[in-house]
């Protein structure tokens, strides 16, 4: 002390800073004042903004679900090959769209720029001499199968294959034609001449399948099977002629699906014979079919990809898609129209159906294109393209480009497409949809199969019911045993006990889910299933024997009964429940001997009702014990934060401390008690673990309790990873968290707000 | 008793009820975790039984009883158990068997009707296998390059000795593969890096090239002396064998490198057992996963979740505290901000898995995959960010933490008594040192409990990570010797998902169920622990303020 007291002889120094220095320091403590507010602000609007940007982001990806798709004329080229006048019979693009190829009716193929017209490459397929081209068939877009027929009866199958190569990095793709076939033409059968009407092409397992029909209504079919020779190389091909049932009327079309079950053959006026091939040797028709209105005729049809649907064009401008159905009592196939799509003005000229998905591409007689899709049946857009009737179409493996020829042959118009996802309209996603292979319209949701003709069905239904069924059980087992816990332990308890009880539960909350669903699975699954009347005999015997032993404590001895005060039930009721709980157990198997034939299960199987080991109770009972936790934590505050004047007023009054709860605390405390369902609600909806590990996983659509169920975030989790991204499913789980997202934010604004309000009550009592 | 009735008294204890089936619900889910989870390192007697169904030949049975359970001779009778018409009630016994390459079933439930005396012999033999599960048998003879060296009574020391010279080489063994091999496998491929690199800016000189040979010639060297150096160990190691006698007298023959550990339980004294088993738990804390995870230790899982839970704290504390005392001392207070306030509490109750799905598209895909293409270009097509990994994992969980760190710091900052910062601001200070000197400091308690709250939830937290970077099996730890020590682009393991993976996708799931209540376990206490300090500081902190609040 003394050291810094300055000495009283020498002038005295201010131990303050000069006025400059303070100055400065104002100067510095300014600068840092505002450093702090700003770096604050913008740490904290930076958190906001990254907190709002999960909104933002899951619409961004969301978005292109909704997008309306785009189709426009984008320029015309001249039809390349101007030497060879012959008409086009078939129109093809590459999946890089840089090269487009044009069949002639020549037999010649000119390979050309989609871009400027310019011709690449030119190859001719052989005909046989004195001899022209009289019908061109093709398969499936995907398949590159295409089958010139002559005018001498015979025919060429041929492929388009590309190749690419990478010669300095740069990728170089060339068309190549080959012929599975050898470069000859060959007979299909004698019976029919040259004079082909029809002609199509399959490849099948066995070998590829021509079949050709004419104008009296003949049909001829062969199955080309190539050998090669194991010693010598060659290929050797064998053909086995099959005489087919004769229409009566000419042959407009014909087509075999790729399993070489059916041939549908179309006539002149609009009827389908269906003839069964699956035995060729002994085809016969099975049924007929009047494909369009009567007066109509059907001027186009074709397979959509897979050949499992049928798209039918008619005169009158219809557009329908058809499929084998099975008959569910006699179990035979049917074609069966399916759904139909908006009208064309003028009669359909063309179909060109879609690589990998099903969708389609309708051309008419007043040059209107039409671009449709068949799952979500919507008809995405249709656009004049050209005054003339179109006669050709030919559409990109990509779907993003189209070519399109009208009458008057002097140019292609190129239309280009932006149609990502087809399949996402309203009622694809939410309503029933009635897809290939199924008897009836249904909700399915199974999104990839096991090639590129599978139909992916997204219908949210399945999983949206999931995720109610297993919230909804969670509730119906966490709401009443947390809105009792919390009234009792909010009001009855005493606080010494309150003061364990309300931290060990809200302990639970923060238990992982991971942990609860595998007790759920591996645990709770077969114990249950072992033990079935549990179930029943612990919901009896609870309930009972803790009113018996409420009433059993009032008959006992006062002197006993003080040495509890009250506010104590709860810890007496301990050695009750377990008692309980013990004799529930033990009793089981004898209860199954006794009144279910000694299974319970084998018991439910008998009366109808399916059940899994891992179903919806089991995902209730976990979930439910999840919910408890965040239930209790609030609903208790909102009971203990009742203003005490409240219910001394109603006790002073006479009403017992039940009635004191029914008639006061309740009904203040109600909102409250809501909102905490709310946020168990939100909480069960959302949950991922417990139902992943718990439930089956399978999407179904019903509320049965012993059947499993697939939810929206379960099913996020286990296939988000697997998607490719952007794709439509990829869109589509993102759609799915979103709505998560909303539904859950919504829910909790509601109850913080509920909340809020009673807050103000509370303080204004 | 109507009296008793219309009083409401048995609503009371209904309620009162309630209460007490969810207390037995909590404390029987722990005490189930508790008991399995820590009964997996106890060694459990091994029973030598004889089983004979009727009409079939009599069979040895040599396991550990796993569980007994009472099933209605129905359902028995349903499965194909020949249980008498008249039974009721049949007792069964799953046991575990081990030799799963001996006889193909692990597992097998015994009727109690039809299973013999019970026996405990003394020489009954677990030996815990790095392949194959536990092998159950009796010893008959140590082998030393196919001869015999001891038998009898002296054979039990003798194994002890040469398994642990065994496991001494083995541990040589792994060492080389796991850290020295890894170790150039890693230089190596950051050669090729940097090599491609050079290429990519076309910087590749005829000079450069030359140096990415010598450099990668003298890995190579480095490598093939380590090979060399393994090879001889690996015979070393394959030395001495044990030939056992299985159930049903089948001798086996078990090379000494294929054991971890051995023990005789039926020989062990109380003593020896509780040492056994505090060895037992330390192997499974510190120890690898073997065989597809459903044997061995959770090493990289806790070492996985404990590092994600770090970076997360580092990257959620900062921006969750600076937003938070935005939101109470520096926004301008109004309805937009209270709408603000209430849309990042909710936040809190958004399911986990949308955090997921937003870190998997925006983080992984769209930042991760702009990240490569401007600083990792040399790696592609394979990916280095723009894959779920640590810090993506890590960035999801802070996002879904941030508003219980938020929602806490704020309370602590709103139980600050005025008084405290009105005498910091008429002693002249101005709001930022007011804020940063006084009132942070007393709010630090509450950001603590913020803290610890969210390390709680996101060690827990599960399904996001399994869209983010959480993977089965990690090859490497995220942190190691190699330049920059902490490998953020890495996948992880992590306890949570072990459970789920182990539980329900593992090939043994019943075996490895063990395992899964052990994992279980140490995630729960570690969750329980983080919440009881939580809890405590929070408690004391109340306290705190209301005394100095009166």
């Amino acid at each position: 002390m003394a050291a810094i007291l300055p000495n009283e002889n020498t002038p005295r120094a201010s131990l303050l800073p000069n006025t400059e220095r303070r100055e400065r320091l104002r100067k510095i403590r300014g600068i840092r004042d505002g450093i702090s507010r700003y770096g604050v602000a913008a740490a904290g609007l930076g958190v906001i903004f990254a907190l709002a940007l999960i909104f933002f982001y899951l619409f961004y990806e969301t978005f292109p679900l909704l997008k309306p798709v785009s189709m426009e004329v984008a320029y015309e080229i001249s039809v390349p090959g101007d030497e060879e006048p012959a008409p086009t019979v078939h129109l093809t693009l590459d999946r890089f769209e840089g090269i487009g190829g044009r069949f002639s009716a020549s037999g010649g193929i000119t390979f050309f720029s989609p871009e400027t017209g310019s011709i690449l490459m030119r190859k001719q397929v052989n005909v046989p001499e004195d001899a022209t081209v009289t019908a061109f068939g093709r398969s499936e877009s995907r398949r590159s199968l295409f089958v010139y027929g002559f005018s001498d009866g015979s025919v060429l199958p041929l492929k388009l294959e590309y190749d690419q190569t990478f010669p300095e990095g740069v990728r170089v793709v060339t068309p190549r034609l080959s012929f599975p076939l050898g470069e000859e033409p060959m007979r299909i059968g004698d019976r029919v001449q040259g004079d082909y009407t029809a002609l199509t092409v399959v490849e099948g397992r066995t070998g590829y399948v021509v079949a050709g029909g004419n104008q009296d209504g003949s049909i001829a079919m062969a199955l080309f099977s190539a050998r090669r020779n194991m010693l010598t190389g060659d290929v050797q091909i064998s053909r086995q002629d099959y005489e087919l049932p004769a229409i009566s009327r000419p042959v407009r079309q014909l087509l075999i699906n790729e399993t070489l079950r059916n041939l549908f053959a179309v006539d002149d006026q609009g009827m389908l014979y269906n003839i069964d091939i699956v035995d060729p040797n002994r085809p016969r028709i099975i049924e007929r079919v009047q494909l369009v209105a009567d007066g109509a005729s059907v001027t186009a049809a074709d397979f959509l990809v897979g050949s499992r649907s049928l798209i039918v064009g008619g005169s009158d401008g219809s557009v329908s898609q058809w499929m084998l159905v099975r008959d569910e009592e006699t179990n035979v196939p049917h074609l069966t129209r399916v759904r139909g799509f908006r009208q064309h003005p003028g009669a359909v000229t063309y179909i060109e159906p879609e690589y990998t998905r099903k969708g389609f591409l309708v051309g008419d007689a007043t040059g209107t294109v039409g671009l449709h899709y068949a799952t979500s049946s919507v008809t995405l857009k249709q656009i004049p393209v050209s005054g003339q009737p179109i006669t050709r179409i030919a559409v990109s493996p990509i779907n993003r480009l189209a070519l399109v020829k009208g009458e008057d042959s002097e140019a292609l118009r190129v239309i280009r497409m932006d149609n990502p996802h087809p399949q996402a309209s309203l009622s694809g996603l939410w309503g029933r949809v009635w897809y290939e292979g199924r008897g009836q319209p249904e909700f399915i949701w199974q999104s990839s199969g096991a090639d590129d003709a599978f139909e992916s069905k997204f219908s949210l239904v399945p999983l949206t019911v999931g995720t109610l069924k297993a919230a909804l059980f969670a509730m119906l087992l966490g709401t009443p045993l947390a809105i009792m816990g919390a009234i009792y332990t909010a009001y009855f308890m005493a606080g010494s006990m309150r003061r364990i009880v309300k931290p060990s539960l809200e302990l639970m909350e923060a238990l992982p889910t991971v942990i609860l669903g595998f007790l759920a699975g591996i645990w709770l699954a077969p114990f249950i299933e072992n033990n079935l009347p549990i179930l029943v005999s612990v919901l009896v015997l609870l309930p009972l024997g803790m009113l018996a032993f409420g009433y059993g404590w009032t008959r006992l001895p006062t002197s006993i009964r003080h040495m509890i005060p009250p506010g104590w039930e709860a810890a007496l009721l301990v050695p009750v429940v377990l008692v309980l709980g013990w004799v529930a157990i033990t009793t089981s198997p004898w209860i199954e001997v006794a009144f279910f034939g000694g299974s319970m299960r084998q018991w439910f199987t008998d009366v109808g009702i399916p059940y899994d080991q891992r179903n919806a109770l089991i995902v209730g009972l976990a979930m439910g014990f999840a919910v408890i936790p965040t239930i209790f934590s609030i609903a208790e505050d909102a009971v203990f934060n009742v203003p005490k004047h409240l219910t001394q007023g109603s006790l002073a009054l006479g009403a017992t401390s039940w009635q004191t709860v029914v008639g006061v605390v309740l009904p203040t405390a109600s909102p409250g008690i809501f909102s905490a369902v709310m946020i168990g609600f939100g909480r069960a909806v959302g949950e991922t673990m417990i139902v992943l590990m718990a439930s089956g996983n399978s999407p179904i659509v019903n509320f049965n309790l012993f059947e499993g169920m697939r939810t929206l975030a379960a099913n996020i989790a286990v296939e988000l990873p697997e998607t490719s991204v952007g794709g439509t499913h990829f869109r589509i789980l993102f759609l799915s968290a979103l709505v998560l997202l909303i539904l859950t934010f919504v829910l909790n604004t509601a109850a913080e707000i509920v909340r809020q309000r009673l807050r103000k009550r509370y303080a204004s009592l | 008793m109507k009296e008793w009735w219309k009083s409401g008294s048995p609503w009371i204890w209904l309620n009162g009820g309630a209460v007490t089936v969810s207390m037995i619900m909590v404390f029987g889910l722990l005490m189930l975790i508790l008991i399995r989870g820590f009964g997996h390192f106890w060694p459990h007697g091994v029973v030598q039984a004889y089983y004979e169904l009727p009409g079939a030949d009599r069979v040895e049975v040599v396991g550990t009883l796993r569980r007994s359970e009472t099933l209605t001779g129905q359902s028995m009778r349903e499965a194909g158990a020949p249980i008498p018409e008249d039974q009721l009630v049949v007792t069964r016994h799953l046991f575990k068997l081990g030799n799963r390459d001996v006889t193909g079933r692990d597992f097998t439930y015994f009727i109690d009707d039809f299973l013999g005396e019970w026996r405990y012999p003394k020489d009954m033999t677990v030996l815990e296998r790095r392949e194959w599960g536990d092998f159950y048998g009796q010893p008959l003879r140590v082998l030393e390059a196919g001869s015999t060296v001891a038998e009898g009574a002296e054979l039990w020391p003798e194994f002890q000795a040469r398994l642990a010279r065994t496991n001494q080489l083995y541990d040589e063994i792994r060492q080389i593969e796991r850290r020295d091999i890894g170790n150039i496998n890693f230089r190596l491929e950051r050669v090729r890096l940097d090599q491609r690199r050079a290429e990519l800016r076309g910087t590749l000189t005829p000079e450069l090239e030359r140096q990415f040979v010598e450099r990668r010639a003298a890995l190579d060297a480095e490598y093939a002396v380590l090979q060399e150096r393994l090879d001889t160990l690996i015979d070393e190691a394959r030395r001495d064998a044990i030939v056992m006698r299985a159930a049903g007298g089948q001798e086996v023959t078990i090379r000494l490198d294929r054991i971890v550990k051995a023990w005789q339980p039926n020989n062990m004294s109380i003593p020896s057992k509780v040492v056994f088993y505090v060895q037992s738990f330390f192997d499974f804390i510190f120890g690898y996963p073997r065989e597809a995870n459903t044997e061995g230790g959770i090493f990289p899982a806790i070492f996985g979740t404990v590092t994600m839970v770090l970076v997360m704290s580092i990257i959620v504390t900062p921006f969750g505290v600076l937003a938070a005392i935005y939101l109470r001392e520096y926004a301008k207070q109004g309805p937009l901000l209270r709408t603000i306030r209430i849309s990042v509490y909710n936040l809190a109750g958004v399911p986990s898995i949308v955090f997921g799905v937003f870190g998997l598209g925006f983080f992984v895909y769209l930042t991760g995959g702009a990240i490569d293409r401007t600083f990792f270009p040399e790696a592609l097509p394979a990916p280095t960010f723009g894959t779920p990994g640590l810090f993506w994992a890590s960035l999801t969980l802070a996002l879904l933490t941030l508003p219980v760190v938020i929602v806490s710091t704020e309370e602590g900052l709103a139980r600050i008594p005025s008084t405290i910062r009105q005498g910091s601001l008429a002693l002249g200070a101005t709001k930022g040192e007011t804020l940063w000197k006084v009132v942070v400091p007393l709010a630090t308690p509450a950001m603590m409990t913020g803290l610890i709250l969210a390390i709680a939830r996101a060690a827990g937290e599960v399904a996001p990570l399994m869209l983010v970077g959480v993977v089965k099996l990690a090859p490497t730890l995220p942190i190691d010797g190699n330049f920059p020590f902490i490998h953020l682009e890495r996948k992880i393991m992590h306890l949570g998902f072990h459970i789920y993976d182990v539980g329900f996708q593992s090939p043994h799931a019943e075996a490895a169920e063990a395992l899964v209540y052990a994992t279980a376990l140490i995630l729960v206490l570690l969750i329980v622990m983080l919440n009881l300090t939580a809890i405590t500081i929070r408690n004391h902190l109340r306290e705190k303020y209301r005394a100095e609040s009166d």
